[in-house]
């Protein structure tokens, strides 16, 4: 069944002003969603009161609004043209709380438009805790206990029930607003005073804290007919207790067995279904007990989100644009593959490469601001690399953050001795995964690491491996570096300035790249192609690692 | 950590060398070179029996890294017989693991080798098509592999089903349960039988010669025929079963080879595919019910669409969505039907799981 021809004009709104959580992934996802609309011949009116956006540009809609998100503006667009349908779930929270405010004062019945793509319902389901929690409960998915309070005293006395440690969880925020630890209860009234005033509904959750549990999270894709697909499962490889935007994260998924996976790709897909009928993306959290496999629900995001953008690059499945067609009528089995333009959008993407994603914090700019990473979001971008080891794509990812470091393996030199550096990542900061590496390097155990991090082994064994590769390149001058071992840094990650660093610069950046060259260690290029190779690629994009063949 | 890798390499039939580290066993293997897609569940593909006598690719990066253990596997042991891998992990993280991929393939005595350009020899298979191959990471000297390879029998015309077949009868479930089900054992995956256990269906399982007669004896309710490796066509003594049983009329489901297997009874010839389907991202499509399935694969041969859609008596009910594969069929006047994929999935989705009630209720209505 195509797309819908009842729709001849659609109204997207945007997220507004870039702000910490909510930045340019919803300008991406708003203009995918533009441009695969307008290319079905169907007219885009779209608002948003952030002009330094891609998605405000007068070629992305048929016009654009530079208005305030606000009911009013949406008034008057509606006012000023002919529109059929509205798009709220690719503009963030923001766009669907503006949606819903719309619909509640009942404008979007007063104009006859249609909403697209989205479930009221299942916003209000999805964002309000208590809400939440009663579902999970009535489908029989497990989440961590937790009682919902609306008043200060409530949430005293739920927090007495529940014992600490606790964390605090607004309803309706994003970025995880207003949310955090309480260890004990000399936090807990700052806490709940900070949570209750960051909801728009004045309302929290307060809830055990699952310490040392990993974290997941799955994008998803549904169509009118129901059909659902997993486009990306994303690790977080920090645990639990750190927002998944302050998080370094890894796709495919380097951790879960089968068994594992396919309970949480059962668990997401009820989910996601229990929460009404809507066509389009959806994003769910889990967390797992990494003793037990036990799985709980963390949340739903019944929209395209933050992740989707990362989840789009890292798998070359563009999630905004396919929503924006479910969000018109079609299925996913009558669109075709974007990549492959020759097999089905129906399909589940599979990776030859690793992704990981490191965030970018500017503390340094937020003087005074506590720097201890917790459940609210404080990182103001990321960068994501690809590589077809964990380790390569984790260096490469840590070479593009602009800061000192080159990479993984060389930040500078820590000053710490192995006692103290065992004792500050115990507390999640920005450079918690370097002086991991420095831990390591000062031969601190893996085990010992796992314990002060939660974060699980075989990443640290990972970054162990980078280490041993950094100590055999230390024993070495760059006449008598031998080709296999500066081939094997290559492979790793190391960059030529890296490794001359690490030769305690008796060398230049551009004489290790030389040396290379004239060993024949030389840059291959390989395709994003959504399949694993299986097919062949017609427009698919391209990374750079150290293999035989560009393909 | 393997501090000084041992040189492993790999041979193709036509030709072409790749050279990588040793992993698992040092010796050599030879057999069929094929792909799997798949993220997840190494253990579970390389413990399926329908991957007997092939050399597998994992395309995903990164190998072993939850180790392995006593639980999720399909198999008694490891069937493939060499594995190839960009990245196999000798250290690995898991509570529930008892040892590392490393050790595993050692004791199952298989020979691996890692660090090869995977991405590049997929592309290659994927264009050339499936061909032999050896790994070795004992013997180097190309001639000599070369050799090895030569004698290496190829996948088309080789029955091989009765290889990993169980060698004696047995039964599964409970033995007071409403349905029995005789079960056709070319190669069978555990979780087919755990399927079928857990709807309350008690199995006897048979080898794979067994006749007819003897199947009948269980007094089952319906018959099973299961997955299994080798070129169905060269197992005509399972097709005479197989009509035997449908001139029964008695209910019969049939999975992968038994879907094959089913075909060839009405007369459908199968085809060595170029290089098979196998994954846990392959796309299906019920055409009964209009319903997606993202399904698990693993075969490389298929059966001939032309003659299926030909045919008066067979209809069909699940295509693939990538290629317009034949994925599922039905005879129309007999209550059996057949999918080229696995709704037992491990790994994979649980997606097409509704198929065995599909079954149950056949046997409970007939
Ligand atoms: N019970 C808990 N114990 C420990 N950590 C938790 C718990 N619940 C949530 N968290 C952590 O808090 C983070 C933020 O929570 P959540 O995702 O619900 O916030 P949010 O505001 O909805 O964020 P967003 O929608 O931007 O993802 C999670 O990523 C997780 O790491
Ligand atoms: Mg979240």
């Amino acid at each position: 069944m195509p797309k819908d021809n009842s729709i001849k004009s659609v109204l997207i709104i945007g997220s507004g002003p870039i702000i910490i959580g909510q930045a340019c992934e919803f300008d991406y996802s708003g203009s995918q969603a533009a441009r695969s609309i307008r290319e079905e011949g169907i007219k885009v009116i779209l608002i948003n009161s952030n002009p330094a956006t891609i998605m405000t540009d007068p070629m992305m809609a048929d016009s654009v609004y530079l208005l305030p998100l606000t009911v009013e503006s949406i008034e008057q667009i509606l006012e000023e043209n002919e529109i059929d349908a509205v798009l709220p779930t690719m503009g963030g929270q923001t766009a669907l709380n503006l949606c819903k405010e719309a619909e509640e004062l009942g404008i979007w019945q007063k104009y006859n438009i249609r909403l697209i793509g989205v479930d009221i319902e299942g916003i209000e389901t999805a964002e309000n805790r208590e809400k939440f929690r009663q579902l999970m409960i009535s489908i029989g998915i497990p989440i961590a206990p937790s009682k919902t309070a609306n008043s200060f005293l409530e949430g005293k006395e739920f927090a007495q029930e529940l014992g600490f440690p606790l964390v605090i969880r607004p309803s309706f925020t994003l970025g995880g607003t207003g949310g955090g630890f309480v260890h004990d209860k000399s936090e807990l009234d700052e806490a709940l005073q900070r949570g209750l005033q960051a909801s728009p509904i004045h309302e929290v959750l307060v809830e055990k804290a699952v310490l040392g549990w990993k974290e997941f999270e799955l994008e998803l894709l549904r169509d009118k007919n129901d059909n659902v697909v997993i486009i990306c499962t994303v690790e977080n490889m920090d645990p639990m207790g750190i927002h998944t935007g302050d998080s370094v994260t890894v796709a495919p998924a380097m951790t879960l067995s089968d068994t594992a996976f396919q309970d949480m790709r059962n668990k997401a897909i009820l989910m996601m279904r229990s929460l009404g009928n809507f066509a389009g993306g959806c994003n769910v959290q889990f967390a797992l007990n990494p003793e037990t496999e036990e799985i709980i629900a963390v949340e739903i995001n019944p929209r395209v989100s933050r992740s989707s953008a990362l989840a789009s690059k890292a798998t070359g499945y563009p999630i905004a644009k396919i929503a924006a067609k479910l969000a018109i009528g079609y299925t996913l089995d009558e669109l075709k593959n974007q990549i492959t333009q020759t097999t089905s959008a129906y399909f589940e993407p599979a990776l030859d490469y690793v992704i990981v994603k490191v965030p970018r914090w500017n503390f340094d700019k937020f003087k005074g601001a506590n720097d201890t990473l917790g459940l609210q979001m404080k990182s103001v971008g990321e960068v994501m690399a690809i590589g077809r080891s964990f380790t390569e794509a984790v260096q490469k990812a840590c070479q593009s953050l602009e800061n000192e470091a080159v990479g993984l393996g060389y930040y500078g030199k820590s000053l710490m001795k192995s006692e103290d550096l065992i004792e500050y990542i115990k507390t999640p900061k920005w450079d918690r995964i370097f002086r991991i590496k420095d831990a390591l390097m000062q031969g601190v155990t893996v085990k010992t690491i796992v314990q002060a991090t939660y974060i699980d082994r075989w990443f640290i064994y990972q970054i162990q491996e980078i280490c041993r590769i950094e100590k055999e390149l230390a024993r070495y001058a760059l006449d008598n570096l031998p080709a296999e071992l500066l081939k094997e840094a290559k492979r790793n990650g190391f960059s030529d300035e890296q490794i001359a660093r690490i030769m305690k610069n008796t060398c230049t950046e551009e004489q290790v790249y030389e040396k290379r060259k004239a060993f024949g260690i030389t840059r291959v290029y390989k395709m994003v192609d959504t399949c694993s190779a299986e097919f062949e690629a017609k427009t698919p994009y391209f990374y750079s690692t150290f293999e035989e063949k560009n393909v | 950590m393997n501090q000084s890798p041992q040189t492993a390499v790999l041979l193709l039939e036509d030709g072409n060398i790749f050279y990588g580290k040793a992993f698992g066993k040092i010796g050599a293997a030879s057999g069929e070179i094929c792909f799997n897609t798949g993220m997840t569940g190494y253990q579970e593909v390389f413990t399926d029996p329908s991957y007997y006598g092939q050399v597998l690719i994992m395309n995903n990066v990164h190998t072993g890294n939850y180790g392995v253990n006593k639980k999720e596997m399909e198999s008694a042991n490891v069937k493939i017989r060499g594995l190839i891998g960009r990245n196999l992990e000798e250290r690995f993280s898991r509570y529930q693991a008892t040892e590392s991929l490393d050790d595993y393939l050692k004791e199952n005595e298989i020979v691996a080798i890692e660090n090869i350009d995977t991405r590049a020899l997929v592309t290659y298979i994927r264009t050339k098509g499936a061909m032999n191959c050896i790994i070795s990471s004992e013997d180097l000297d190309i001639h000599a592999l070369k050799e090895k390879l030569n004698s290496t029998p190829g996948m088309a015309g080789l029955e091989l089903a009765s290889v990993v077949s169980t060698t004696e009868e047995y039964e599964l479930g409970d033995a007071a349960a409403q349905l029995k089900v005789s079960v056709l054992d070319y190669g069978i995956k555990q979780n087919i039988l755990s399927c079928l256990v857990k709807r309350g269906v008690h199995v006897r399982v048979h080898p794979a010669r067994t006749p007819f007669s003897r199947l009948k004896e269980f007094n089952p309710d319906g018959y099973f025929v299961s997955n299994g490796p080798g070129d169905p066509a060269a197992m005509p003594y399972a097709v005479e079963t197989l009509k035997e049983i449908l001139k029964e009329e008695s209910p019969l489901f049939g999975i992968c080879l038994g879907h094959q297997l089913l075909a060839l009874a009405n007369d459908i010839p199968t085809f060595k595919m170029h290089h098979g389907h196998r994954g846990l991202n392959h796309p299906v499509k019920n055409i009964v019910t209009g319903r997606c399935e993202i399904t698990t694969q693993n075969h490389g041969f298929g059966i001939d669409p032309a003659a299926v859609r030909n045919h008066t008596g067979i209809e069909i009910t699940h295509v693939n969505l990538n290629d317009e594969s034949i994925e599922g069929i039905r005879l129309k006047n007999k209550p059996a039907f057949s999918v080229q994929y696995h709704p037992e999935s491990t790994p994979g989705p649980y997606d097409s799981r509704y198929l065995f009630d599909e079954f149950i209720a056949m046997m409970a209505s007939n």
